[in-house]
C-alpha cells in the first residue's frame, strides 16, 4: 500500500540528503519525494510517498523522527488529506494535430503552456490518478519529454501541520 | 578569539581532560592551539584507534569521548571507529580539518567530504562554513552525543575557519526545537510493566548496553534482587549485573551460554532493558514472541518493536523508569522457577588440551579470579571474544567490546581510552593474533603516554572464528585464514620495551596470571592455543 508521510525539516545543508540516505539505507521504497521551503525559510516540507505496509511506515516514522533536523512527522491518512502533482509533457505535435490536443487538454483540464512550429508542452496539476491518465491518453501522440514533480500534500479542512503555535 | 582557540575552549568548557588525535596540515591551527591548554592530548599511530580509544575512554566515563583527524586520509581514517561507536550507541565528538572553505567541492589535496562519507554513522554531524556557528556547534555536539540514544557526532571544520577571528561565547544552555529525547517514562505504562511483572510466573531480565548509557546497573541490580526475578544479558550488556550475583544466568545469544538461551525459551514475560533485540542475541524472536509477553525499555521509540514485536513498550531512559518501578514494586518470590533454572545448570568440564598448549577459557576464568574486582576487561572480536565473553566472571568491573559492528583490532586502543578514563584501576586487553597485528601499532602509544595496560594475545596461528566457521561450514576448507608470517610476539613486545611472557603450560599460565594482576605498567602475555580450538561449548 501506498503512504503518505509529511515531514517538517530544518532546512540545513546536508539535511535532505540525511533523509534521502535514510531511505536507501534501511531498505525502504520510495515512490517520490518532493521537498520545498515553507512560509517560515528555515523549515522545509518534504512530502514522501512509501509504498509498505503498517510496520514499514512505522519505522520510516520513527526513524525519521530520529534525525536531528527532523522537526515533525505525520504520515497523512487517505480521509484527512489533499494530494496533488504537477506534470509537465512536451510533444511532437505536426499544425493538423493541434486541435487534438487542444481538446484532450480542455477535457483533462490540462493547459497548453507553450507551442512551437512542431510542439506543444502541456502542464496538469492534479491527483496522482488524474495526471496517469493524462498521460495514458496522450501516449499514442510522438511523446518528447515528461516531467513530473512528486506528490505533494495537506491535510483537508482545518487541521494544519505547522510549528507556529 | 582565533576560531582554533575557541575550538580548544570549547572542549575545555566541555570539561575535556584527554583527547585522542592525528595531525595533519589542515588541522594544524587547532593544533597550535592545544599548545597552550592542559588537555592531554594522546597521539596514537593510526586514526582508527583514536576514535576506538576515546569509544572506551567514554564508555568508562559516561562521557563523549573526544577524537581528532586532518582532513582527507585521516577524516576516512576514522570511519571504522565512528561505525563502531555508532553501533554500540558510544558518544563521541569526532573533530576533523577540513580544505578551505573556497576549495570544498574542488577535489582539492586533501579533500574528502567527511559530512557525506560518514552519514550513515553518525548521530548528527556540522561542517562549519560560517565561524560564527562554531561555539553554538560544539556546544549541539556534546549535547547530542551524550543524550538520548548516544552516539557519535562529527564536526568539520575548514582550515581557513579555524584561522577566523570570533567574538567567543560558548552557550551555555542548548535548545534544538527538532531534539527533545523522552526520558521519563510514561507512568501508565510503568504501571502495565509493573503489573505485568506481578503476574509473571516466570519473568526474565534481559539487559543490554543501554544499562550502561543510563548508568542504571544499581537500579537492576535492586529490582531484580526486590522481586527476585532472573537476570540474562547481552554482549554489550555483559558486567551490568554482577558475575556472583546468584540470580545471574550469564549472556544470551548465538554464542552464548545454554542456560541463558534455555532461560529465554523459558520464560513466560520477558523485560528488555536496553537491549535492541540484535540477530546475534536473539535469533529467532518469532519464536519468542509466540510464547512470551514482551516488554522492553529503550530510549530510543525506533528500537522498541523493530526486530522483536512487543507487548508493552515503554520509552524512556532505563535509569529513571527503573526508580519509578522500584518505589512501586512489590517484594516476589520466585522459587519454583529459580528451581527450575537451576535444574538446568551444568558444571563445566575443563576439557584436556594438547601438551604445549592452554585452555582459553580455563585461563580467562582463572584470569578472573586473579585480577582485582573492578578490572576493565576489553574483548577483541573472534573467539577471544567469545571466550572472554562467557569465561571472564566479571565482578565489579566492565566488560568492552565491540559488540554491534565487531570491529577486529577494538580490544588495544579501547584500553588504552579505558586506562586514561581512570588510571586508578586496572585494565586488560584480550585478543586474537589477528586482531593484534591490525592493532599492535598502539604499542608505542601506550609507552609514550605511560598508560599501562596489560595485554592478552590468544595465539591460535589462525583467524580463528573465520577458521571455525570454514570448518563447520566450508568442508574445512581453510582459505586465507593462516597466520603464517607473523612475528613473535614476545620480540616484538620486548622490542617497545614491554616486558612479555608465553603461556604453554598450567604452570606459565599461573605465572603469568600473577604478573597481569601485580605488575606495573605495559605487560603482553602470549597464549598458545591449540589451532583448532572451538568456541562451541561441551
Ligand atoms: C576489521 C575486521 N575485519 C574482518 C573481520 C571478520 N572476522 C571476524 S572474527 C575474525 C578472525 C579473528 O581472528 P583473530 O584476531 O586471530 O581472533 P580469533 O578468532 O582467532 O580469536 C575475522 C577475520 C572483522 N570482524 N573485523
Amino acid at each position: 500500500m501506498k503512504y503518505t508521510i509529511s515531514v517538517l525539516v530544518e532546512n540545513h545543508a546536508g539535511a535532505l540528503s540525511r533523509i534521502s540516505g535514510l531511505f536507501s539505507r534501511r531498505g525502504f521504497n520510495i515512490e517520490s519525494l518532493a521537498v520545498g521551503i515553507t512560509d517560515d525559510p528555515a523549515v522545509s516540507r518534504v512530502t514522501i510517498i512509501v509504498d509498505g505496509d503498517e510496520y514499514i511506515v512505522e519505522q520510516v516514522e520513527k526513524q525519521l523522527n530520529k534525525l536531528i533536523d527532523v522537526i515533525k512527522v505525520k504520515t497523512l491518512t487517505k480521509d484527512e488529506k489533499l494530494e496533488r502533482e504537477l506534470i509537465l509533457i512536451k510533444l511532437r505535435v505536426p499544425a493538423e494535430k493541434r486541435s487534438e490536443i487542444m481538446t484532450i487538454a480542455d477535457i483533462t483540464g490540462a493547459k497548453v503552456i507553450d507551442i512551437s512550429l512542431t510542439t506543444m508542452t502541456i502542464l496538469l496539476a492534479d491527483t496522482y490518478a488524474h495526471i496517469c491518465r493524462l498521460e495514458e491518453i496522450t501516449k499514442p501522440y510522438d511523446v518528447l519529454e515528461v516531467v513530473r514533480t512528486g506528490t505533494i500534500a495537506i491535510q483537508k479542512g482545518q487541521d494544519v501541520m505547522s510549528l507556529k503555535k | 578569539m582565533r576560531v582554533s582557540k575557541a575550538m580548544v575552549k570549547c572542549l575545555e568548557a566541555e570539561q575535556v581532560k584527554v583527547v585522542f588525535g592525528y595531525p595533519g596540515a589542515a588541522i594544524c591551527p587547532f593544533y597550535d592551539a592545544l599548545y597552550e591548554s592542559d588537555i592531554r592530548h594522546i597521539l596514537v599511530r593510526h586514526e582508527a584507534n583514536a576514535g576506538h580509544a576515546a569509544n572506551g575512554y567514554a564508555r568508562i566515563t559516561g562521557r563523549p569521548g573526544v577524537c581528532i583527524a586532518t582532513s582527507g586520509p585521516g577524516a576516512t581514517n576514522l570511519i571504522t571507529a565512528i561505525a563502531t561507536a555508532y553501533a554500540d550507541s558510544i558518544p563521541l565528538v569526532v573533530i576533523t580539518g577540513q580544505v578551505n572553505n573556497d576549495q570544498i567541492g574542488s577535489d582539492a589535496f586533501q579533500e574528502a567530504d567527511i559530512t557525506g562519507a560518514s552519514e550513515p554513522f553518525v548521530k548528527h554531524s556540522y561542517l562549519i562554513k560560517d565561524k560564527d556557528e562554531l561555539p553554538k556547534a560544539f556546544k549541539e555536539a556534546f549535547y547530542i552525543a551524550g543524550t538520548g540514544r548516544p552516539g557519535p557526532v562529527l564536526i568539520d571544520v575548514p582550515m581557513d575557519v579555524q584561522m577566523q577571528e570570533i567574538d567567543f561565547n560558548y552557550p551555555k544552555t542548548v535548545d534544538i526545537r527538532s531534539y527533545k529525547p523522552t526520558t521519563k517514562g510514561n507512568m501508565l505504562q510503568i504501571k502495565r510493566v509493573i503489573k505485568a511483572l506481578n503476574e509473571a510466573k516466570k519473568p526474565l531480565i534481559c539487559i543490554g548496553g543501554g544499562v550502561f548509557s543510563s548508568d542504571a546497573v544499581n537500579e537492576i541490580t535492586e529490582l531484580s534482587k526486590v522481586m527476585q526475578i532472573p537476570v540474562v544479558t547481552t554482549m554489550m550488556g555483559i558486567s551490568a549485573f554482577s558475575a556472583d550475583n546468584e540470580l545471574f544466568y550469564g549472556m544470551i545469544g548465538m554464542h552464548g551460554k545454554r542456560i541463558a538461551n534455555k532461560a529465554v525459551e523459558l520464560c513466560d514475560v520477558i523485560f528488555l532493558v536496553g537491549a535492541r533485540v540484535g540477530d546475534r542475541a536473539i535469533g529467532n524472536p518469532d519464536a519468542v514472541k509466540k510464547t512470551t509477553k514482551v516488554i522492553h525499555i529503550d530510549i530510543d521509540p525506533a528500537e522498541i518493536g523493530k526486530n522483536l514485536g512487543v507487548d508493552i513498550p515503554l520509552v524512556g531512559d532505563a535509569k529513571l523508569v527503573l526508580r519509578k518501578m522500584l518505589e512501586l514494586a512489590n517484594k516476589k518470590t520466585h522459587t519454583d522457577w529459580l528451581n527450575e533454572l537451576n535444574s538446568l545448570k551444568s558444571e563445566e568440564t575443563v576439557k584436556p588440551v594438547k601438551q604445549g598448549t592452554v585452555n582459553p577459557r580455563k585461563f580467562i576464568n582463572d584470569l578472573s579470579d586473579k585480577m582485582p574486582k573492578n578490572t576493565t576487561v576489553v574483548a577483541d572480536v573472534g573467539q577471544n571474544q567469545i571466550w572472554s565473553a562467557t569465561s571472564y566472571k566479571i565482578r565489579d568491573g566492565r566488560f568492552l567490546t565491540s559488540g554491534g559492528m565487531g570491529t577486529m583490532g577494538y580490544s588495544v586502543p579501547a584500553a588504552i581510552g579505558a586506562k586514561l578514563a581512570d588510571e586508578n584501576h586496572p585494565v586488560i586487553a584480550i585478543c586474537g593474533d589477528g586482531a593484534f597485528q591490525m592493532s599492535f601499532m598502539e604499542l608505542a602509544t601506550a609507552v609514550q603516554h605511560n598508560v599501562d595496560i596489560k595485554i592478552v594475545v590468544m595465539k591460535n596461528n589462525f583467524l580463528g572464528m573465520v577458521r571455525e566457521v570454514q570448518t563447520n561450514v566450508y568442508k574445512n576448507h581453510l582459505t586465507a585464514v593462516s597466520l603464517d608470517g607473523s612475528p613473535d610476539f614476545i620480540t616484538l613486545a620486548k622490542a617497545y620495551g614491554i616486558p612479555a611472557m608465553r603461556v604453554d603450560s598450567e604452570e606459565t599460565a599461573q605465572k603469568a596470571i600473577d604478573k597481569l594482576a601485580s605488575h606495573k605498567g605495559c605487560y603482553l602475555v602470549e597464549c598458545v592455543v591449540d589451532d583448532f580450538e572451538s568456541t562451541l561449548q561441551l
